[in-house]
């Protein structure tokens, strides 16, 4: 294991640490100390490496992960795991606002809870966070999953695509073109998988499926204002 | 008609009322039968001041010109010097904007491409993502991060020379995009990961930074993950260019491309076309100002677009303080868009040559700004990519020939005094003064 101390070394010699991973090295798990809030630490990485901070983190960390393991022991600052294409991000904290936006694969894990714009525009990651999400969640969601243990604030879903959304507890409001969905087996077992994934111990069958009502789908003068 | 009515009074001539246009009230009628406004391609239609309102003085017994032909006047550009390890060089300063693969063809794409290679300029992505086609075919390749991210990958990132962030359009300060339903092919709704055959948005806003704090961060993670080894440009539509200009400095830019309302755009409402957005014309001194203020002008190079059509409006930048222009409307029209040769072809589409702008329907006869095979397997890229070559070495030549007549052996030595304007309009907005007279509109010391 390396022991990286970001306010010692400075954020471009970590980040160019762990691009050169894939490549020069078998050194497999990082350490990272004094993160104090740093914006895009282990940002664009692409190897199967485990990364931990240890503490809390300020905007885009692990912003376009591949393949790499990110585990943040702390909160985590707007944006976290922005665009990530593989591998898993964990935040043992809250995660701020737009965490896994864009989003395009892999697994994003919040232990606490998310803010607003969760999940925004996300074309295909999977998100499960075990506490609540602010309002404007899965905004324009494209697909993909976003399960939430906890509480959904207000708009939940507007103008979503195909990505799927499980709540387990209320939703303060939907957004346009969100609607409540029939959880069918197939979904069960999904949300199961994403549940076990996530390290949640929650039952699926406590959970509800929101997604597309599909009428914005086409343009329609009646769909703008 | 007659202008006598039979009882011998003469009778008054119908008048067309200039508000009540012929084109404004067909508009009236068509909205009461849909409901629904106009969506349209291209850029403004109306005439508003431009480059055409600006001339050169040329030289005198004060100027001394240099030999046209022999006498060397330069024209490279290097983009990128404030930040970035490996600034893009160009032969010339004339790049090509930045067009989607959605909007335009796979083998447009490439011609926008082999185009621009052989004239040593860069092209540009689009909303939609990096395409094989283009990556392959230009020398320099920019890479725009919009607020969509439709197709946005790391891989692509590195792969780009340079990365634009997209702030916003000229044609549309403010607004998102719209791709019909008719134009997602498989290919388009996969790169862009949404279902075929659904008309697709693109975002206005970017979905994870909303102002220029936050922006100065999204710029460090971007240049993290390129390693700070490319340039990283900021547009922005022509909406308030001396803040947005200071703004876009402040959060890291190494360029700035500002883009006037006139420029083009794949899709968007007539409405947000015609009136939205400020001239280029009214643009680019207020961005040099701000440039100026800052002490970066010329550190922080600063590329202009919005109908740049000819080597004198490539000149006319470079005189008010632009270090290289942007063209997109120009260029498809280079390509072959709205060629007279496809007339019987638009009739048909119930339009004419030069005014085919439905260019979200995928029904170009020209093969450009379509998916569809058939129309597609018209246009050759080679041939098309030879055209803007050709077109591109013409605006050069001609940007040279009145910067030499300048007595300038650079483009970029082309400024300001070497300009007169013909209207106040111009004088005013570009800071030049009204030919014959020393003066322009708000000068410093006139007392107007
Ligand atoms: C067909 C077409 C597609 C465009 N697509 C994009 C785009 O994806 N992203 C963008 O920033 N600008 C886009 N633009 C705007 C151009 O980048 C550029 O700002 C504009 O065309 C410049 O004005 P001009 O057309 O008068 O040269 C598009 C323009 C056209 C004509």
């Amino acid at each position: 294991m390396q022991t990286f101390d970001l306010e010692a070394e400075g954020l471009r010699a970590l980040n160019s640490a762990l691009h050169a991973q894939a490549s020069t090295t078998n050194q497999t798990v990082w350490d990272v100390v004094n993160p104090k809030g740093s914006h895009a630490i282990a940002v664009g990485l692409d190897a199967p490496i485990e990364v931990n901070v240890k503490g809390s983190t300020g905007y885009y960390c692990a912003g376009m992960n591949k393949q790499a393991t990110v585990h943040v022991h702390g909160s985590a600052g707007p944006g976290v795991a922005e665009n990530m294409m593989s591998g898993t991000v964990v935040i043992e904290g809250d995660a701020s606002q737009y965490a896994g936006a864009t989003g395009h694969g892999g697994t994003l894990i919040i232990k606490g809870n998310a803010s607003s714009r969760c999940g925004i525009s996300m074309k295909g990651i999977d998100i499960v966070v075990h506490g609540n999400v602010g309002h404007m969640s899965a905004f324009m969601a494209q697909s993909g999953n976003l399960v939430v243990c906890g509480d959904a604030g207000d708009a939940l879903g507007d103008s979503i695509y195909e990505a799927r959304l499980f709540v387990r507890g209320s939703v303060k409001s939907l957004g346009a073109d969100c609607i409540e969905k029939e959880m069918r087996p197939e979904h069960l077992e999904i949300l199961a998988d994403l549940l076990e994934r996530g390290g949640c111990d929650a039952k699926p069958e406590e959970f509800k499926r929101y997604g597309s009502a599909r009428t914005l789908y086409n343009f329609n003068i009646d769909n703008a204002y | 008609m007659k202008d006598v009515k039979s009882n011998g009074i003469p009778r008054t001539t119908p008048i067309q009322s200039a508000t009540f246009s012929q084109s404004i009230n067909a508009e009236i009628r068509r909205a009461a039968a849909t409901g629904i406004y106009d969506i349209r391609g291209g850029g403004a239609k109306r005439k508003v001041p431009h480059f055409d309102d600006l001339l050169f003085l040329g030289a005198s017994i004060s100027r001394y010109p240099l030999e046209g032909y022999r006498e060397k006047c330069e024209t490279s550009v290097t983009l990128g010097t404030r930040h970035a390890e490996n600034p893009i060089e160009l032969d010339i300063p004339i790049t090509i904007a930045g067009m989607s693969f959605g909007a335009l063809s796979g083998p447009a794409k490439e011609a926008l491409g082999r185009g621009a290679t052989l004239a040593g300029t860069s092209t540009t992505t689009g909303d939609g993502g990096m395409t094989q086609e283009e990556r392959g075919h230009s020398n320099k390749l920019v890479y725009q991060y919009l607020p969509s991210r439709y197709g946005m990958n790391p891989d692509d990132l590195r792969k780009a020379d340079a990365i634009e962030v997209v702030v916003g359009q000229g044609a549309k300060p403010g607004g998102g995009g719209m791709l019909l339903g008719q134009k997602i092919s498989d290919r388009v709704a996969e790169m862009r990961n949404l279902p075929k055959g659904i008309d697709q948005r693109s975002a206005c806003r970017h979905p994870d930074w909303t102002g220029p704090d936050d922006l100065e961060i999204k710029i460090l993670e971007l240049r993290e993950i390129t390693s700070w080894k490319v340039p990283i440009y900021i547009k922005v539509g022509g909406a308030r260019p001396y803040f947005d200009t200071t703004l876009a400095v402040k959060a890291g830019a190494d360029v700035v491309v500002l883009d006037g309302m006139q420029g083009g755009t794949a899709a968007t409402q007539d409405v947000f076309i015609e009136h939205v957005g400020q001239p280029i014309l009214a643009c680019i001194r207020e961005a040099v100002r701000a440039l100026q203020d800052l002490g970066m002008h010329r550190e922080v190079q600063l590329v202009v677009s919005g109908g740049v059509r000819t080597g004198a409006d490539v000149a006319k930048c470079m005189a008010l303080g632009a270090d290289a222009v942007a063209i997109g409307t120009a260029a498809l029209i280079a390509l072959g868009d709205n060629d007279p040769r496809w007339e019987d072809e638009y009739q048909k589409l119930g339009t004419t040559a030069g005014a085919y702008d439905d260019w979200h329907e995928g029904n170009d006869p020209a093969g450009i700004t379509t998916q569809d095979p058939d129309l597609m397997a018209r246009f050759d890229p080679i041939e098309g990519g030879r055209r803007l070559n050709n077109y591109l070495k013409v605006m050069t030549l001609e940007a040279q020939t009145i910067a030499r007549a300048c007595g300038k052996n650079h483009l970029h030595n082309l400024e300001p005094e070497d300009l007169c304007a013909l209207t106040m309009e111009a004088a005013a907005m570009a800071r030049i003064p009204l030919a014959g007279t020393d003066w322009y509109p708000g000068k410093p010391g006139t007392g107007y």
